[in-house]
């Protein structure tokens, strides 16, 4: 905790040096561990209007915080994958059974997963994003109680879960029985929400590479996440940054793992198809 | 006491005239183009406190998204067009109806409408990402879009 307070610290006095050299969207690689390449620019996806080229958020950060993304020593998000990874193996709930119990080694059945969520499953008949898997785990396997849909142990578990799809191009689908709330998420991301009438695209596809005082607009994708955010010093799940998003427009937010939020991460990580898993990553 | 009084009796005039001469954002009157041609407080802005409302993050922060030249606020966003020359632009009827409420002029814009208060989907309190309920306001009162007006309207190159 102590650690994460000094590294935020560290961070924000980074951030104000580097806001002075702010740069416009960079030609920069990202190579993690100096061994995983990552893919952070595409062709947008035939399906998504207003994009000829999708950019990782990486890609518009300052070239000292694009660093700190490089080194898993680095990176101060990595603190969530040994989190995750204990409570991987550690049995909870009625049942006895831990993650491991049914799903062994996290390397071996998780390696792309995050990937390709969220995703249609069929005896629930609905899309469910990751965060809603593990809790349903846990409730209908381990006999345990659901996490907080954004909170800190679910945060770092989608970070566990992530990390094996590193370096992986996010592959959502978008058709077939996905196809009705895949529909629903374009909708809300096109919808001008608040008293601020401002969508998602407004500022994330007919803005992006511009500021807003210092923030450098991105294309708002999430194939990072769960991001290291340097404001609030620790790791951030998709709809805890959704919510923060809609809040900002002045608007009434919608809860983290709403319908609303499901439909919207399905749509908008389907705008990131194509660019690599990332988590953790880190972002201002 | 006769002093008081005569105190109180100005003081409840002044507010009668305020009222009288406030426009509502219900009430304010657009042309075709947007324009708005009245004042909207029925008292002349002042440019200097306009500075103030455009550089204020709890007020308009209209530099969030515009670049002025002639101020000192730092950090200012590119997401608009740059205000420099706009009274070269636009007389002081088309920049009210603008900082009111740009959409009319221009429909496609993506810059709030700063004295509107309703037809909005899932307006919050303020930024605390609850809901509105009955408590909405404008984002500026009329005074302070007169002040940017009046501000915005020194703005020649």
């Amino acid at each position: 905790m102590k650690r994460t307070g000094l590294l935020q610290a560290a961070g924000l006095i980074g951030l104000i040096a580097m806001a002075t050299t702010a740069t416009a969207q960079d030609d920069n690689q990202l190579v993690v561990n100096g061994e995983i390449e990552m893919i952070t620019d595409a062709p947008a996806p035939e399906n998504i209007g207003g994009l000829k080229t999708i950019y990782s958020g990486w890609r518009f950060r300052q070239s000292e915080m694009q660093a700190l993304q490089m080194d898993d020593f680095e990176n101060p998000g990595a603190y969530a994958i040994d989190e995750g990874v204990e409570m991987w193996a550690t049995a909870e709930g009625s049942e006895g059974k831990s993650c491991a119990s049914c799903h062994e080694d996290i390397e071996d059945s998780m390696a792309g997963v995050r990937a390709v969520y969220p995703k249609w499953n069929e005896s629930k008949g609905q899309v469910m994003t990751l965060a809603q898997q593990i809790n349903d785990c846990r409730t209908e396997q381990m006999g345990a109680e659901a996490w907080k849909y954004d909170g800190g142990d679910m945060t770092s578990m989608e970070a566990a879960i992530s990390l094996q799809s590193r370096g992986m191009p996010v592959n959502v689908a978008t058709d077939g029985p996905v196809a009705e709330t895949w529909a629903k998420g374009e909708e809300i991301y096109y919808t001008r929400y608040g008293q601020l009438e401002l969508s998602c695209a407004n500022c994330h596809e007919d803005n992006y590479d511009n500021y807003i005082r210092a923030d450098h607009l991105s294309q708002g994708q999430i194939n990072g996440f769960p991001a290291f955010r340097i404001k609030t010093g620790k790791l951030t799940q998709t709809h805890n940054r959704f919510k923060g998003c809609v809040r900002d427009t002045r608007a009434e937010t919608f809860s983290p793992g709403s319908d609303e939020f499901v439909a919207l991460e399905l749509y908008v990580a389907s705008r990131g198809n194509g660019l690599s898993v990332e988590a953790p990553s880190v972002r201002p | 006491m006769k002093r008081t009084l005569i105190l109180a009796a100005a003081m409840i005039g002044s507010g009668a005239i305020l009222a009288a001469e406030t426009v509502s954002s219900a009430d304010v009157v657009y042309d075709e183009y947007g324009s708005i041609a009245a004042s909207l407080s029925g008292t002349a802005g002042d440019p200097v406190n306009g500075i103030e409302v455009m550089s204020s993050r709890s007020q308009g922060n209209c530099v969030a998204c515009h670049q002025v030249s002639d101020l000192s606020a730092a950090f200012q966003g590119n997401v608009g067009p740059s205000l420099d020359g706009a009274a070269d632009r636009w007389d002081e009827a088309q920049l009210r109806g603008i900082v009111a409420n740009a959409k009319i002029t221009f429909p496609d814009s993506i810059m709030p409408s700063f004295y509107k208060e309703t037809g909005y989907i899932r307006a919050g309190n303020a930024y605390t990402g609850k809901a509105a309920g009955d408590e909405l306001t404008t984002l500026l009162t009329a005074q302070q879009i007169e002040d940017v007006v009046a501000y915005l309207a020194t703005l020649k190159e």
